[in-house]
């Protein structure tokens, strides 16, 4: 069998089309701590309209006119409410030990996700063209240097950063937050500790 | 936004208040998502 079929029959057996966008979910999945995961998920779709609007119009734009000021302050926002999304969902997997029964690579490419959002994140802080971002960028370098990646990654370079942060890391993001959701999709939402005690019902028993 | 950031020092521990309100409200926003029940509405279970 070719890798394409393979492929395909993997991806038919574990999303059947009637099964992509389900409509019912396991009975302990009735919560708000189940919600942050497409808050982040909602939050990164408003950071990349508003960034695409920002490298749209440009830096004068975000700088000068009311409505880039409005622009950029949305796309501000927007990432705080990324991380402070995906920190609480981060979490809510922790505490529930997601990576149990089979579930080791959804959590390793959440983490993984976590990481490489920092890095988009600080591109983005050293390509606002303000003070801020310069002094961002002048005390970053000493950091790049140290691990050796100076010479690759210039962080007082410009357009390196800014091509960076408006291509190269979303495409990265948004790919591992499509393995991410893939791999939550194929494996589903983990179950929750059983209650101590022989006395307490268990979650198998109610779920 | 023009002037220095104000800090919480308690021995070791340094940080801007802005990180320790964020900090908190990530917290109590977890605590509340565990405590809040959840509306059951008109959404089929399993």
């Amino acid at each position: 069998m070719s890798w394409t079929s393979s492929l395909q029959r993997k991806l038919s057996e574990g999303l059947p089309y009637d099964q992509l966008l389900p409509d019912e979910q396991p009975a302990y999945v009735h919560s708000y701590v189940y919600l942050f995961g497409v808050a982040t998920i909602g939050s990164f779709v408003l950071l990349v309209v508003t960034g695409v609007i920002l490298a749209a119009f440009g830096p004068q734009w975000w700088h000068g006119a009311a409505v880039g000021h409005f622009f950029n302050s949305l796309h501000f926002w927007a990432a705080q409410a990324f991380f402070f999304f995906m920190v609480v969902h981060l979490w809510t997997a922790f505490f529930q030990g997601a990576w149990r029964d089979g579930r080791g690579l959804t959590w390793v490419s959440g983490v993984v996700t976590f990481l490489v959002s920092i890095v988009t994140a600080f591109t983005g802080y050293v390509s606002q063209q303000n003070f801020d971002s310069q002094w961002i960028a002048t005390q970053g370098k000493d950091a790049m240097n140290s691990v050796g990646v100076g010479a690759f990654f210039n962080v007082l370079n410009f357009g390196q950063m800014y091509g960076f942060h408006v291509f190269i890391m979303p495409v990265v993001v948004a790919g591992l937050m499509g393995v991410h959701l893939t791999l939550v999709r194929l494996r589903g939402v983990v179950r929750p500790y059983d209650l101590p005690g022989p006395s307490k019902r268990r979650v198998s028993e109610v779920a | 936004m023009d002037a220095p950031a104000h800090y919480f020092h308690w021995g070791f521990i340094l940080i801007s208040t802005a990180n320790l309100i964020v900090i908190a409200l990530m917290i109590l926003v977890f605590a509340a998502a565990i405590l809040v029940p959840y509306p059951s509405g008109k959404g089929k279970q399993r």
